[in-house]
Formats: structure tokens, C-alpha cells, sequence
């Protein structure tokens, strides 16, 4: 009876173990940023702008905090960047992550920054690699994905609820009208949508300990994207508003089925 | 070759595959070449796609292709594109082509832009113009490799007519030893309007003051055969569930009609609906920005306004 309830024991512990985690984060312009372009519309006009955490990063970090929290472990985050990166990466260091590291590039596109993380986490062993489901910025929504394919790992994509159970990952994700829960083995990608987990304001401490952390920067292995941003333009500015008077409201109808032919 | 992902949903096709085929069949003949559909797992009468503008239809049905899995369909779409010698790859932006679009490229270092609206230009190579800072701005793109894979954004191309019908192929590789998650449970209301497809949307905001007074949202959303949607706040305080939540952390929508009552049209909602084509505010403050982005405004009470809207949609659905 005794060996039988010690290899019991045994098996519970076993079941929680150490988790290695990836966080991959970018820097976007703040959510209320004006966009303006220069130099004739092909580059971002970056002067005045204040640079975050890709929030859909900053809620993969948070979530995978507490999953390390929960079962042990580490989470380290990497970025694609120049050094004008750095202060949201002592940020991400605040919030929690032990470790950072920065590809020293320029990328072009989502699949040169994936290919720069998976040449990077390749042979590390993460269990786990979290990113945003896409950055603010150029919306591209691949990097996640891309890293699952260049890795060979499971995914589960768009994300808003993620656990480990028995060395299992069990997660809910977002399909078209609905939510779908799937279950997939580690090593996997998830990549972070909204109602994934609160995110966090980083307190005094954090902030004095991320001063410390090591930030390793790393020389760029994939030489150029496969596209290139030509041009940027602004959405076409809207005519002036047509008002309705409020006791007439039902005109608004007419209006939709005599001038824009929609309703 | 162009090769486009047509997305069904159990036994029928999805609009959006509709759109996606007959944005490839746009695309194949600028390129002075053929269209083919991709189908995964069984669906009724795949040789209309024909009608929309393929070619050529290729079913794929092995074994593990019932269900939606990432690294099989990934691998499935992989084998029709190989087998067809398809070059261009065209899917659409749902959920399913967010996953499949990257892994697919990854695999065959294919220029990949996501979130196109138009049409690509070839006057000076391959450049197609997308979307950016969360619809705050359009960028145009130049594709360098020689496989392209192009994401669209749903409801940014208009479905067209074709005569015929398509020639159909089948394939039956068993792909199920690829499988790498399982799906445990689908959580859908049925016979709802998905957001991201829905021609009309009727949206609701903080001034409607509480989830009780969603009856009439949905009354108005329900003539005019429109989704329902919801504002950031709405979806945070729990009045309205997380799926209904458009803007710049929500869902990004494109329909034809958005109206948005108590809305005040906060930047980041605005960068998730300002992509749709006619926008109606309703709204207590004429102060609202909401009012300077919409092509059509009525200040007032959402509670004298709506009830008003509903009685002429009825008198002329009547």
C-alpha cells in the first residue's frame, strides 16, 4: 500500500514541472497616437510619438507570468529591433520577465522577425512561446503562426484563456461567431487576444530590479524580408456629417434606402 | 496558378469563400491565368464554386480533414497548391486564414501580406495595398519572392456571378498523423450572423445605460438582418460577451452599414469600424467625434431615437 501511495505522490509532483517561457514583444506607437507619414509617405512619422509594449504582448507576458507563477519557472522575452527599442523592453523586464533578448536588425516584415525568434529559440527547450495575436501597427498577424510552422510546434492561435493541466496546455480560442476549447502537448505557440488575463502595472521594485536584468543583444541571421512597404496613405477624409433632426428620426431610414440604395 | 482557400463551414461554404474566389478569379485572369478553389473535407456540391469564379476545384478529403486543425490543414492546403503548381495563394482574413495564411508561407518562404482590400497592381511589379495602424491607414506593399500568399480582409471584395461550373478533383492523402491539437468543445450561437460578415451592423455603446436595454438593439439589428456589436466598455463591464467587441482590441469589421448608438467613437473604436462604407451615429452629445467620422448623425436620446427607427422599419417592412 505505502509504495503504491508514494509513486502516487511521485506522479503529482512530476506533473508540475519547471516551464521555460518565450514572450515575444515589439514596440508600436501608444494606442492614441495621430498617424502622419514623411518623407513623401514611405516612412511612419515617428517625432513626438511615445513607443509601448504591443498590448496583445503585454497580455501574452502577463499571462505567462502567472503561468510560471502557478507551475515554476521562467520567462524570458525577445525582440526585433534597434537599440531605440529598449526602454519597452527594461518595461517588459519590469513587469516580471528574468531575461531579455534583442536581435539586432531592422526587419522588414512578420516572416523576417519570425525567422530571427526561431533561429534564436530553436534549441533552447521553451515549453512555451507567447506573443500578441498581432501588433497595432502593421496588423500582420504572423508571427505566431509562422513560428509554429518554423518550429514544428502546435498553436493555438487568438487565444483568451490558456492553463497547463497534467503537462497539457488547455486553451480557448477564437473562431468566427464563437469560441472553440482545444488541448495540445508542449512545446506549443499561443499567440494573446483580449480576456487572456489582466494586464500589469509594474511596481517600484520591479522596476529598480529590471535595471539588472541582462539584456543580451544578438546579431541578425536572416539577411532580407521577401516584401518591402513602398508607400503609406492616410484613409480618405469624410464629407461633413448629414445631421437628422431627433423628432424625425425615421428619415434616417429613407435616407439609407434612397441614397445608398442599403437598406 | 492562383490558388484560392475555400472556407466551409460544416457542409456548405462560408461567404467569405464566395469572396475569396471571386477576388482569385479577378486575380488569375490580370496574371493570364487559371483560378482553382482549394476545398478541405467534404462539402455539397464543391463544383459550384464555379459559379463565383473557379476553374477548377480540388476537394481534399483524407483522413483527419473533418475538422479544423491547424498543422493538418496547413499541410492539406500545402498538397492542393503543389499539386496544381499554383504560384499566388488567395485567402480570406477569417479566424481560419489568420492560421492557415502565415503557415502556409512559412513553409514555402512565400511573400506573405495580410489584411489586403483591393485588388494587386502589377505596373511595377507585385504591390497590393493593406490596411495599418489598426485601419487608421493603408499601406502598399511590394511582394519579392516568387510564391505569394495574400490574406484579405472579409467583406473588402464584391462577390460575382460566373457561368458554370468548376471541374472537380479529388484528393484523399491521409494527413491525420499530422494532427497536433484537439478541438474539446465549439462554442456557437447558432443561426447568428457572424460580425466579420454581416453586411449591417447595429452597435451599442455605454449610453445605453445597461444590458436590459439591449431588447431594442436587437430589435432593430433583427429587421434589418443585421449582427449586434458593442463597444470596449460595454464588453468590459459584461453588459454584452467579449465576441461582440469591435475596435481597436476587438474584432475589426468592414461592413456596408454601421450604426452605432451611444457610442461616443473613442480612436480605438473608430480603428475598428472606420473601414465600413456608410456609418449612422446616434448619439446625446453633438460634441461626440463620433459625429465628424459619420456620414449620417442624429443627436438625441438613444431611448426616443431607436424606438422611432424601429416603427419605420416596420411601416416598411409592413
Amino acid at each position: 500500500m505505502r509504495s503504491k501511495f508514494s509513486y502516487f505522490c511521485t506522479t503529482l509532483t512530476e506533473k508540475k514541472r519547471d516551464m521555460k517561457i518565450l514572450v515575444c514583444v515589439s514596440a508600436v506607437p501608444d494606442t492614441t497616437t495621430k498617424i502622419t507619414f514623411t518623407e513623401n509617405n514611405t516612412k511612419f512619422n515617428s517625432s513626438g510619438v511615445q513607443f509601448i509594449i504591443n498590448p496583445y504582448d503585454e497580455l501574452a507576458l502577463t499571462r505567462a507570468l502567472e503561468l510560471t507563477e502557478q507551475q515554476g519557472g521562467e520567462v524570458h522575452i525577445i525582440t526585433v529591433g534597434d537599440a531605440s527599442v529598449e526602454p519597452i523592453m527594461r518595461k517588459a523586464l519590469a513587469i516580471g520577465a528574468a531575461s531579455a533578448i534583442r536581435v539586432d536588425a531592422q526587419a522588414n516584415d512578420g516572416m523576417e522577425v519570425a525567422m530571427e525568434i526561431a533561429a534564436y529559440a530553436g534549441d533552447k527547450g521553451y515549453d512555451l512561446i507567447m506573443a500578441g495575436r498581432e501588433s497595432i501597427d502593421f496588423n500582420g498577424g504572423q508571427v505566431g503562426p509562422i513560428l509554429s510552422e518554423l518550429l514544428g510546434y502546435a498553436l493555438v492561435n487568438i487565444a483568451t484563456k490558456v492553463d497547463i493541466e497534467n503537462g497539457r496546455v488547455l486553451a480557448t480560442r477564437d473562431i468566427d461567431g464563437g469560441r472553440e476549447k482545444v488541448s495540445c502537448t508542449m512545446p506549443c505557440v499561443v499567440t494573446a487576444q483580449k480576456d487572456l488575463c489582466e494586464p500589469r502595472i509594474p511596481n517600484m521594485r520591479g522596476i529598480m530590479q529590471a535595471r539588472t536584468k541582462p539584456l543580451q543583444v544578438i546579431p541578425a541571421t536572416v539577411s532580407s524580408g521577401s516584401t518591402a512597404y513602398a508607400s503609406f496613405e492616410l484613409p480618405e477624409a469624410k464629407g461633413a456629417v448629414k445631421l437628422i433632426d431627433a423628432a424625425e428620426a425615421g428619415k434616417l431610414i429613407d435616407l439609407l434606402r434612397e441614397e445608398k440604395k442599403l437598406i | 496558378m492562383v490558388l484560392v482557400f475555400a472556407e466551409r463551414e460544416g457542409n456548405s461554404f462560408k461567404k467569405s469563400a464566395y469572396e475569396a474566389v471571386s477576388y482569385g478569379r479577378d486575380l488569375a485572369e490580370s496574371l493570364g491565368t487559371t483560378c482553382v478553389a482549394a476545398v478541405i473535407g467534404r462539402v455539397e456540391n464543391a463544383g459550384q464554386l464555379g459559379r463565383y469564379g473557379a476553374h477548377a476545384v480540388v476537394e481534399h478529403t483524407g483522413a483527419g480533414t473533418d475538422v479544423f486543425e491547424p498543422a493538418v490543414y496547413t499541410a492539406a492546403l500545402d498538397e492542393i497548391a503543389k499539386s496544381q503548381n499554383c504560384d499566388v495563394v488567395v485567402l480570406s482574413g477569417s479566424y481560419t486564414g489568420k492560421i492557415l495564411a502565415p503557415k502556409l508561407a512559412a513553409r514555402n518562404k512565400a511573400a506573405l501580406v495580410t489584411g489586403v482590400v483591393e485588388l494587386p497592381d502589377m505596373s511595377s511589379g507585385f504591390t497590393v495595398r493593406k490596411s495599418c495602424y489598426s485601419n487608421k491607414a493603408f499601406t502598399t506593399v511590394q511582394l519579392n519572392a516568387p510564391n505569394k500568399v495574400l490574406s484579405i480582409i472579409p467583406n473588402s471584395y464584391s462577390i460575382k456571378e460566373f457561368p458554370g461550373e468548376a471541374t472537380l478533383t479529388q484528393l484523399s492523402t491521409d494527413l491525420s498523423g499530422s494532427s497536433m491539437t484537439q478541438s474539446l468543445e465549439i462554442d456557437k450561437q447558432a443561426g447568428k450572423v457572424p460580425l466579420t460578415e454581416a453586411e449591417v451592423v447595429v452597435s451599442g455603446g455605454r449610453g445605453l445605460k445597461g444590458p436590459e436595454n439591449w431588447g431594442m438593439i436587437e430589435e432593430m439589428a433583427e429587421l434589418l438582418g443585421a449582427a449586434t456589436a458593442c463597444s470596449k466598455p460595454v464588453s468590459d463591464m459584461e453588459w454584452r460577451p467579449h465576441s461582440e467587441h469591435v475596435g481597436q482590441t476587438g474584432i475589426t469589421i468592414k461592413p456596408n452599414l454601421y450604426i452605432a448608438i451611444g457610442i461616443s467613437g473613442a480612436i480605438q473604436h473608430l480603428a475598428g469600424v472606420g473601414g465600413s462604407k456608410v456609418i449612422c451615429v446616434i448619439n446625446t452629445d453633438p460634441e461626440a467625434p463620433f459625429f465628424k467620422a459619420a456620414d449620417y448623425g442624429i443627436v438625441g436620446d438613444a431611448f426616443d431615437v431607436v424606438p422611432k427607427l424601429i416603427n419605420r422599419l416596420k411601416e416598411i417592412n409592413a
